[in-house]
């Protein structure tokens, strides 16, 4: 009996947790399917779409390539303070993206170190520079995270062995490094989309909000509620789509796990 | 190709991995750097390969200074104890990858892979991955890799010391013949002195970063150059000054003045050999080895008294 109260508890929970705020949204999303399309098809909310897919593919391009260099120089570099380089790595997941924000616009502010763009019609914040700044900042952990415990685990002896067959290391880097980390490279641009997408708080402070311009498609979700003056179906419209994608995202993980690390 | 090695000390922080150390390789010969673990014999395979840069000394390979060259340079094939197999890549693929690298044409390559895998007997596997094979087989595919770039050295850190004992002895057997065929020169590192008895032509000895002696195996067995030698290669018992083996001890029912008086404390039937355990009067254990014919007609039994004498020993300066 004991196991079957377990098993209760556990899925109840899940239920109460996870489905249920997912399920309510859906249908009340299903209530007013006309209301929830004219939101999902308005330019603004396409143009808020566009911009975080942009935005997410920057973050993902930008954070595997520093990833990889990373995991490779915490795992194999020869520098001092790697230590410090790995447990830095982590500040963006104890970070309260807010704050993130917050440190953005005072360093690119007209006062700010790095205020020279903004001083100088180089416009970083209230522009999508800094959006994209924000959610490379938020981003920057799942790739490093996931490569980091992979490189270690294969070892430098097949690196070795490639070197003394003639490969030199740029060749040893793409015919033996790479492939053999693909699996965890791969699940942390998955990871990384996700977090990327679904950004709000630094991109909040950073943005501007301005509707068709730099409003990402969660501040759009946010703007679609804090307005709605009781008509929330463009916010449950929109706010689908974004969860549609996080569950596409949840089963791309799955089926992206190599076969051998399956349960 | 002849190897030499001059003067070689690496230093890993405060440990001295190896201390001024130099030896010959002849072309074609197969050398064994025999030494238990930790007795450097890996690292000085490594420098010869450039996988590992020495502090001080140098590395000839075919009389041409090496020292500085990284390993792409120096026509070595390495095979790690560990396989090193690529796992994201086939059978022929791992074999083929040094003939890639060296953009051979596609027809060259297959007739190299094939002929290679038929030579390791792996014909037929080409296209499994590493995980589908035996530990032997990964070896074999490994030997078969560095083979491919038709290296001017061949050099095995302990290609067999992850292997079962029988899958070892066959593998040996047939590096040996390989070996015979090919005339690679080639250097094994390993800390199974009957390996490397039964491989090579040529045995460097090592110690705590030393070498304690280069010999024939038959040299480092019977004049052994110092205790060192005398107690790793091969069993040795000290009996007062001199060092005696367990095949060089007579075993008789009868004292005879120079004999000294022990009990038997165990019979072992090894098959061709027994092998019988002593103890002697200050509780000092010894072990002799004698045929089966012998230990019968002497009718040994544990408990038993009986009296040994050495019939050949040697004594160390």
């Amino acid at each position: 009996m004991g196991k079957y109260s377990l098993r209760f508890a556990a899925l109840g929970y899940l239920l109460l947790i996870l489905i249920g705020p997912l399920a309510m949204m859906v249908w009340r999303t299903a209530e007013d399917l006309d209301g929830a399309w004219a939101a999902i098809s308005d330019p603004d909310t396409v143009s808020a779409f566009k911009l975080t897919l942009m935005v997410t593919a920057i973050a993902v391009v930008v954070n595997t390539v520093f990833g990889i260099i990373c995991g490779l120089l915490i795992v194999r570099g020869n520098i001092p303070g790697r230590g410090f380089l790995n447990a830095f790595v982590d500040l963006p997941l104890s970070l309260s993206p807010v704050v993130v924000g917050f440190a953005l616009v005072t360093l690119y502010g007209l006062d700010g170190w790095l205020g020279w763009f903004q001083r100088n019609g180089y416009e970083i914040l209230f522009a999508t520079p800094s959006i994209v700044l924000a959610t490379i900042f938020v981003t920057l952990p799942f790739v490093v995270r996931e490569v980091v415990p992979t490189l270690r685990e294969i070892g430098t002896e097949q690196e070795q062995a490639a070197q003394t067959l003639g490969a030199s290391g740029w060749q040893t880097f793409w015919r033996i490094t790479l492939p053999s980390i693909r699996w965890a490279v791969i699940y942390g641009v998955v990871l990384t989309a996700a977090r990327g997408i679904g950004e709000f708080g630094a991109v909040a402070v950073v943005s501007g909000n301005f509707a068709g311009q730099t409003q990402t498609a969660t501040l759009r979700v946010e703007d679609a509620y804090q307005f709605a003056y009781g008509n929330y179906a463009p916010a449950y419209g929109i706010a689908f789509v974004l969860a549609a994608t996080a569950v596409i995202v949840l089963l791309a993980m799955i089926f992206l796990q190599p076969k051998e690390s399956r349960a | 190709m002849s190897i030499s090695v001059r003067r070689i000390t690496k230093r890993f922080d405060d440990y001295v991995a190896l201390d001024d150390v130099s030896v010959n390789v002849e072309r074609g010969s197969l050398t064994a750097l025999l030494g238990p673990s930790g007795s450097g014999k890996s690292t000085l395979l490594r420098i010869i390969a450039g996988l590992e840069t020495a502090d001080q000394g140098t590395v000839f390979i075919d009389e041409k200074n090496v020292t500085g060259r990284p390993p792409q340079e120096r026509g070595v094939g390495f095979v790690f104890q560990h396989y090193a197999a690529f796992k994201h890549m086939t059978v022929y693929d791992n074999v083929a990858f040094g003939l890639k690298i060296r953009k051979r044409p596609k027809a060259e390559i297959d007739e190299r892979v094939y002929r290679l895998l038929r030579l390791v007997q792996l014909d037929g596997l080409a296209k499994r991955y590493p995980a589908q094979l035996s530990g032997g087989q990964r070896q074999r595919m490994g030997l078969a890799r560095a083979l491919a770039i038709d290296p001017d050295v061949l050099l095995l850190d302990e290609p067999f010391g992850a292997l079962d004992a029988r899958v070892r002895a066959e593998l040996r057997e047939w590096l040996r013949r390989l070996h015979d065929e090919t005339h690679t020169t080639t250097v094994i590192v390993t800390h199974d002195q009957e390996e490397a008895m039964e491989v090579a032509d040529q045995v460097a000895v090592m110690s705590a970063g030393r070498i304690e002696q280069v010999g024939s195996p038959r040299d480092v067995y019977e004049r052994p150059a110092n205790e060192f030698v005398m107690t790793f290669v091969g069993q040795a018992h000290q009996l007062g000054d001199t060092f005696v083996r367990p095949h060089d001890l007579e075993v008789t029912l009868e004292p005879n003045g120079a004999t000294r008086e022990v009990m038997i404390d165990r019979v072992v039937h090894l098959g061709f050999n027994v092998r019988v355990d002593l103890v002697g009067g200050e509780g000092e254990r010894l072990s002799v080895q004698t045929t089966r014919d012998n230990a019968e007609l002497l009718e040994l039994a544990s408990g038993q008294i009986v009296y040994v004498r050495p019939t050949r020993h040697t004594t160390f300066a």
